[in-house]
């Protein structure tokens, strides 16, 4: 009945260090994202958040367990492969940001585009038409240096979104930014699932986590509790739309 | 929650029957507090009483009264939205008394009642944000009701958040050799 998940995590853990400083960041967690599909996670500092969304993006190999996106498991890729299959299917916007120093906002953009083979003209003005997605169409020219620090995570976000990316990973993609223009990244990246990509967010506001069809919550490094939208509201006592 | 204001406001722009204030107000706050029209006719009568409305004309043929603001009712109004609403005029907090109670009763475990209280919490969250989606950008009232749940339903999640991470601590703090051996 479902569509095959995107991205699935069997059993995956990630233990750091190891004799007195070994640190498990994440116990063994099962996780599957179909497209169309938006999953939230919340958790405490130090959680595990991040250390999911690394081993989701292949930029970090479990410890234990498999990881499978679009039914690849990464662990079996080599190194070329791995990093084909994150550039053409896997956007993601990194908790730092990882904007390049040297290039200009468009540039940053471009960047995946132009490394999969795009024309410098063609990736430039998807580049641009990301910008203007996102509500930047001013900074395009501009070095992360000259962008304030809301600016500067919503370019990072039009990078993770910019091309056909079916997967997408965005760790705290709106810790930067007000409500309002936060809210306007989530309706972007709502639109993105409604469109079939799987999205995985890590948000520390449930405000933004609310946008999901699934919330996951991580304590210690486990999967403690998943909610969807299914309690009633106060709207459904009334007549609402 | 104030009627009594509410039908105020909806009477600045001209006279209205009952039923029409009933359904006006409904549409404005997006059905987010129905009212019955028991309420209404209750209400009206107490702010006619009051002075602050009157009967506008005769009654229709099926005796229907058409109500209109008085001088003072103006006043009232204004005062009404020149006013912040003080933090504690706010009814007591069932959830925070629950939580309370919880601590400190033995044989029931707070982190369980604190957890099951946010799977709710976040449930109703992101089924307000649903319905969000659904009310057009245009329709000022309503998004700016749904604003105030989603917002209210936000701050209870965040405080659950704190209330669970504060008896996790607590319960480091007081059995440190009972996690170890766990
Ligand atoms: N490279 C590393 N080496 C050692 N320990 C690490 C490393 N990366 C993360 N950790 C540890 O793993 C745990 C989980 O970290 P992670 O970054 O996943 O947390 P998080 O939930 O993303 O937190 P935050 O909300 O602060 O971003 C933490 O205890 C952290 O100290
Ligand atoms: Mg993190």
């Amino acid at each position: 009945m479902t569509a095959n998940p995107v991205l699935e995590l069997r059993n995956a853990a990630k233990v750091y260090g190891g004799g007195e400083t070994l640190v498990t960041a994440l116990h063994g967690a099962t996780l599957a994202v179909a497209p169309g599909e938006l999953v939230a996670v919340r958790g405490a500092s130090g959680s595990g958040k991040s250390t999911l969304l690394h081993l989701a993006g292949g930029l970090d190999a479990p410890s234990s367990g498999d990881v499978l996106v679009e039914g690849q498991s990464l662990g079996s890729q080599s190194r070329k492969d791995l990093a084909r299959l994150r550039r053409r299917s896997i956007g993601y916007v990194f908790q730092d940001l990882n904007l390049v120093p040297s290039l200009t906002a468009a540039e940053n953009i471009a960047l995946p585009r132009e490394l999969d083979g795009a024309s410098a003209g063609e990736a430039r003005t998807e580049a641009l038409a990301a910008l203007e997605e996102i509500g930047l169409r001013g900074v395009a020219d501009r070095f992360p240096d000259e962008m304030s620090g809301g600016q500067q995570q919503r370019v990072a976000i039009a990078r993770a979104l910019i091309g056909a990316r079916r997967l997408v990973l965005a760790d705290e993609p709106t810790g930067a930014l007000d409500s309002e223009t936060g809210e306007g990244v989530m309706r972007l990246l709502r639109a993105r699932c409604d469109a079939g990509a799987a999205c995985l967010l890590v948000t520390h506001e449930p405000r933004h986590s609310a946008w999901a069809d699934r919330v996951v919550f991580l304590s210690d490094g486990a999967i403690v509790d998943e909610t969807t939208a299914d309690a009633p509201t106060v709207l459904d006592l009334g007549a609402l739309t | 929650m104030s009627i009594k204001h509410g039908l105020l406001a909806l009477l600045a722009p001209g006279p209205k029957y009952g039923y029409q204030l009933k359904a006006e107000f409904e549409a404005t706050t997006g059905s987010a507090w129905p009212l019955n029209i028991g309420q209404v006719y209750s209400t009206l009568q107490r702010l006619e009483k009051g002075g602050q409305i009157e009967a506008d004309g005769v009654p229709d043929d099926d005796g229907r009264v058409i109500y209109a603001l008085t001088p003072a009712g103006r006043e009232e109004l204004a005062g009404w939205f020149h006013t912040p609403i003080a933090q504690e005029s706010r009814p007591r907090d069932e959830l925070a008394i629950k939580l309370a109670m919880a601590v400190n009763t033995p044989g029931v475990d707070a982190r369980e009642v604190v957890q099951a209280q946010r799977r709710q919490a976040m449930s109703s969250l992101q089924s307000l944000t649903r319905a969000k989606a659904a009310v057009p950008d245009e329709d000022l009232a309503r998004v700016m009701v749904v604003d105030s749940l989603i917002f209210a339903a936000e701050a209870e999640v965040s405080w659950l958040d704190r209330c669970e991470a504060r008896l996790r601590n607590a319960r480091t703090e007081k059995t440190p050799e009972k996690e170890a051996v766990q």
